[in-house]
């Protein structure tokens, strides 16, 4: 992404070198969260590193090292810095391009060519210029788009464990999601992920780079986890100029969020700085919320930017810091179980602890179909009344269930197998899914169908009896 | 006076050469004048913290001390405008905020009209003018500590919002005017609470109420509708003036609340919602020491409006963010942490902004308040965090939102368990000096009901309902009527979003009245099983199906519902 060449003045007094920290001493007119390349002098072999600025203190700074400082000797290295906090071409070149967690192209091609630059750093959007969130974007997976739409605009996380299928999810969301005729495109983040992992999702998305709707920033488990905290930057940034600049809907997947805490809390703890819950730094809300919040509409701008972060749960506990400081941020959430999964339910998908906050405007008349609210609001309210007949019947037995409860508990199984459950590579329209939905409602009587309106009740007749 | 940047470390940047800077003093860094605060004073060192984001900020850089504390320009733009936490227009800024890109209140002409003549006397706080605005009426004040006599007042008509309108006692006086934001605007006397802060949610209203000039905090995990909550308060309670802090929150969030508001009506004044409303949002990718200050912005604005006086409320979602914004520079500046990292300051600092509510009598003469509503959002949905903990410590009146209740969809989640309000047995006399003599007593058995059913509840799921005697069933019932018929409530309904005091008092004596007359049913023979499957479908759909101030419609339908109960065997 760039060379030593642009830099006039190297410092060659490194002082320490801690974990991904590199402090140079000496230095002059180095601005905080400035851009900076490492070398070593004397191997022309070895590629140079790249860093950022955390700290300037008098003569000193302190530098993240992104490719991590093993191999660097305090006599033997040079620090460079840009002048600037980092930028990165944009444009819609980056399209149909595989990048690892720098934006270096590892596909064998050119580098990434651009006439324009941004700061990955992005700047915030004007509260007063954002658009709400108003039209759906539809995933083409029954469970989300029914019960829990995306919508244009919107950050909608995967909540998930370790073991369960929330990258091909996240595929399948990126492979098949579409926002009306409108062009579509999909920035891919993965941070952390493990090669098998990498290939799986480079090959479910293979059609869709093809069809240059698609850019793939790819951070493996082995590649230097300081690099992580720069891959989110890169993804938004070029994805807001694709969607604000080239007005198109894009939607970004930043899959896994807990990788890339993990990686800034290594910076935070070789800093010495005061550790907050579970050792996460105390600004973790902000920096989150420095990436998720790049999402939305402007008023008067044609284009969207949509965001579903994908993150594993530690030990599948919800209060962990990542998916609560996540949750306080984003407008809803997609939370997978591994109950449903032993099931051999796919996509795993918990429907009452699931929530999208934002689909009261994105769904219905107008939007996606006028049925779809209500169809909705009843199939969450029959789901809530089957746990509770479930967890009863757990202590009474199904045999002492009376009527009505046993069929609340048909209801469950019947949803999960003709709505939840669907192939990885299946994608079904909205009509399809809808349709699926009354499929399963019929299995209650119409007297337990008290959140439907008659005339919806009158265009899908019931079966006899 | 400059200095030269020797240290800099996001947020936090030490300064050198600032010699007779003062505390709390704003000063500019660097070539781009970022704004900054001064924290701390050690020996030469100055520490400040950046009110932008301090990229490319190099040691040697120059700042300049300017010579005021942070301030913040009260006029008449402040009604139906958008700011920042600095108080910076926010409408006429661009799309992306840079921190090139934002400038103080631009100048603009408004309509004057004197109050005052030459050769008055005049004290501080007396009205000198007044200028029309959208909503209310904006009055210009001799500023606090400004009297005398009135030596020129500018004709009526356009004049610029920083032109002299008036001379008193040698001093000039312009329609905006600044105001060191972390200083109190003073006030001649403080008063007690006394009338309610009526919201238009029932379970406040009945509840758990709060005066005016009191304080609230509203603590909820996430997804508990927070706020919603605050929303519908902001939209529906009957104060002259509200502003409104989006702290650290959601972007999306803030834009559906500028549509909303404005869109809607005032139902008391018929004027647009937008038009009684300041919004300052500092959304969370916002810079976050803006945070800080967003918050003493805010209850500044207030309490402008309160000199006015005006009833203002401050509704500021969420504290939480601006408590992480003093933890962040705490841990920056190397400050010795108390409980999870938090500055030990943490409680007097939130004693001392909740201690900004009151109800007083103005310089100018005026009885008027400043409430103010907090939201907290625990970390974990953990209550006991700092933040939360302390917080209860200082308010009023606390709302404890219930992710139970929440994802029950019972809204507003507001938890009778977990919530006090200590403005209610002040209210309860203001209540009945005001026409309603039984509202404290209907409130007592409200809260004993609901208690009792939450304690049968419980049993119930021990042994089972049915084998419980029929008038703990009768009680178990209750709660239920009281849940559904009325503590839920429908914001997205327009007979349910705003319930005016009468008709919550109505729905509340309907539902004690079917319970009493139940009791009296169970007297009379009847089974508790013949009671529950009855439909009290009439009375559980009161609240929607009458119009917001339709108290005269509730007694219909809890004459249909005795009269079901009275057609039992």
């Amino acid at each position: 992404m760039s060379t030593t060449d642009w830099f006039p003045v190297r410092y060659a007094g490194v002082r320490d070198l801690r974990g991904p920290l590199l402090v140079v001493r000496g230095v002059e007119r180095v601005g905080w969260d400035e851009f900076a390349v490492v070398r070593i002098v004397g191997s022309a072999g070895e590629p140079e590193r790249h860093g950022l600025v955390l700290e300037v203190d008098h003569d000193l700074a302190v530098v993240q090292v992104l490719e991590g400082t093993d191999g660097l000797v305090p006599g033997r290295t040079e620090v460079a810095f840009a002048g600037a906090p980092l930028r990165v071409p944009i444009g819609p070149g980056w399209l149909g391009r595989v990048c690892n967690g720098r934006g270096e192209p590892v596909d064998g091609g050119p580098p990434i060519v651009a006439t324009r630059t941004a700061p990955v750093a992005g700047s915030p959007l004007n509260p007063v210029h954002r658009r709400p969130p108003a039209e759906p974007v539809l995933t083409g997976i029954s469970a989300i788009d029914a019960l829990m739409t995306l919508v244009r605009g919107q950050k909608l996380p995967i909540f998930s464990a370790a073991g369960l299928p929330h990258l091909e999810l996240a595929a399948q969301i990126a492979a098949q999601s579409t926002s009306g005729d409108e062009p579509f495109c999909v920035v891919f983040a993965a941070m952390g992920v493990t090669h098998p992992d990498a290939d799986a999702v480079r090959a479910r998305l293979e059609e869709r780079s093809a069809a240059g709707e698609l850019v793939l920033l790819l951070n493996t488990a082995d590649d230097p986890v300081i690099e992580r905290i720069l891959t989110p930057r890169i993804a938004l940034t070029v994805a807001e100029d694709l969607a604000f600049e080239q007005h198109r809907h894009v939607l970004v997947v930043l899959a896994d969020m807990t990788s890339y805490a993990e990686a800034l809390r290594e910076v935070a703890a070789a800093r010495g700085e005061m550790p907050g819950r579970r050792a996460y730094p105390g600004y973790l809300y902000s920096d989150l919320a420095s990436l998720y919040e790049r999402c939305g509409q402007i008023r008067g701008v044609a284009g969207s930017l949509t965001v579903v972060p994908v993150l594993t749960m530690p030990g599948g506990d919800i209060t962990h810091p990542v998916p609560d400081l996540t949750g306080y941020i984003t407008e809803g959430q997609i939370v997978l179980t591994s109950d449903v999964h032993a099931r051999g339910i796919y996509p795993p998908v918990d429907p009452l602890s699931s929530l999208s906050r934002l689909m009261r405007s994105g769904a219905g008349a107008g939007r996606t179909r006028e049925d779809h609210l209500e169809v909705a609001a009843q199939l969450l309210a029959a789901l809530a009344r089957a746990r509770q007949v479930q967890q009863l019947a757990e202590i009474v037995g199904e045999a002492a269930l009376n009527g009505t409860d046993q069929l609340y508990l048909e209801f469950a199984t019947t949803f999960e197998r003709v709505l939840a459950d669907q192939g990885q590579g299946e994608r079904r329209t909205l009509d399809e899914t809808l349709e699926r939905c009354w499929q399963v409602l019929t299995v209650l009587p119409a007297r337990e169908l008290t959140m439907l309106s008659r005339r919806f009740l009158a265009q899908h007749p019931r079966p006899e009896g | 006076m400059s200095g030269r940047v020797t240290r800099v470390s996001g947020p936090l940047v030490e300064v050198d050469g600032l010699e007779g800077v003062a505390m709390a003093e704003v000063v500019a860094l660097g070539a781009a004048r970022l704004p900054g605060e001064v924290v701390a004073i050690e020996d030469q060192v100055v520490s400040v913290q950046a009110y932008e984001y301090t990229g490319g900020l190099a040691v040697g850089d120059p700042v300049e001390a300017l010579g005021h504390p942070l301030s913040a320009t009260l006029g008449p733009q402040l009604l139906g405008g958008v700011f920042d936490g600095l108080l910076r227009p926010l409408s006429d800024a661009p799309t992306w905020l840079g921190p090139l890109t934002r400038h103080d209140t631009g100048r603009s002409e408004r309509e004057w009209r004197p109050a005052i003549a030459v050769g008055e006397h005049v004290g501080d706080g007396a009205l000198l003018g007044t200028v029309p605005a959208g909503g209310i009426e904006y009055r210009v004040l001799a500023p606090p500590g400004v009297a005398g006599t009135v030596e020129h007042v500018a004709v009526a008509g356009a004049h610029g919002t920083e032109d002299v309108v008036a001379v008193v006692g040698g001093v000039e006086v312009t329609m905006s005017q600044r105001w060191p934001v972390r200083r109190p605007r003073p006030v001649r006397e403080r008063l007690p609470a006394a009338a309610p802060l009526v919201t238009g949610q029932r379970v406040l209203d009945a509840v758990f109420p709060l005066a005016q000039g009191s304080s609230a905090a509203v603590p909820g995990g996430f997804g508990t509708g927070k706020t919603m909550l605050l929303q519908q308060i902001a939209k529906w309670c009957d104060a002259d003036v509200i502003v409104y802090i989006g702290c650290g929150e959601r972007g999306n969030e803030m834009a559906d609340v500028l549509d909303e508001l404005g869109e809607l009506t005032d139902p008391r004044t018929g004027r647009l919602l937008a038009d009684r409303t300041v919004i300052i949002a500092n959304t969370s990718n916002m810079p976050m020491m803006a945070r800080e200050a967003s918050i003493y912005s805010g209850v500044t604005v207030a309490e402008h409006f309160r000199d006015m006086g005006y009833h203002a409320v401050v509704i500021a979602d969420s504290t939480s963010r601006w408590a992480e914004a003093l933890r962040e520079l705490g841990s920056r500046s190397g400050a010795l942490p108390a409980e999870e990292g938090y500055p030990a300051s943490l409680s007097s600092a939130l004693a001392a902004f909740y201690e900004r509510a009151g109800r007083a009598v103005t310089l100018g003469g005026a009885t008027a308040s400043v409430t103010i509503i907090g939201a907290v959002s625990p970390a974990g949905g953990d209550t006991t965090e700092p933040v939360t903990a302390q917080t209860e410590r200082f308010v009023r009146t606390l709302w404890s939102l219930d992710r139970g209740l929440a994802y029950a969809r019972h809204y507003p989640a507001v938890a009778w368990s977990g919530s006090f309000s200590r403005d209610a047995e002040g209210l309860a006399a203001w209540y009945a000096g005001n026409g309603d003599p039984g509202w404290g007593a209907r409130r007592a058995r409200v809260t004993t009901l609901l208690a009792e059913a939450d304690r049968l509840g419980e049993l119930a799921e021990l042994v089972g309902a049915g084998s419980l005697p029929g008038h703990e069933r009768v009680v178990l019932l209750a709660g239920r009527l009281l849940r559904e018929g009325v503590l839920q409530q429908n914001a997205l309904s327009d007979n349910d979003a705003r319930c005016a005091p009468a008709k919550t008092a109505a729905l509340i004596d309907a539902v004690l009245d079917v319970v009493d007359r139940c009791e009296a049913a169970i007297e009379g023979g009847s089974t508790a099983t013949e009671i529950e499957e009855l439909d009290f479908s009439p009375l559980l759909r009161a609240a929607q199906d009458t119009p917001p101030d339709g108290a005269a419609g509730i007694a219909s339908r809890r004459q249909q519902q005795l009269d079901r109960l009275a057609a039992l065997p």
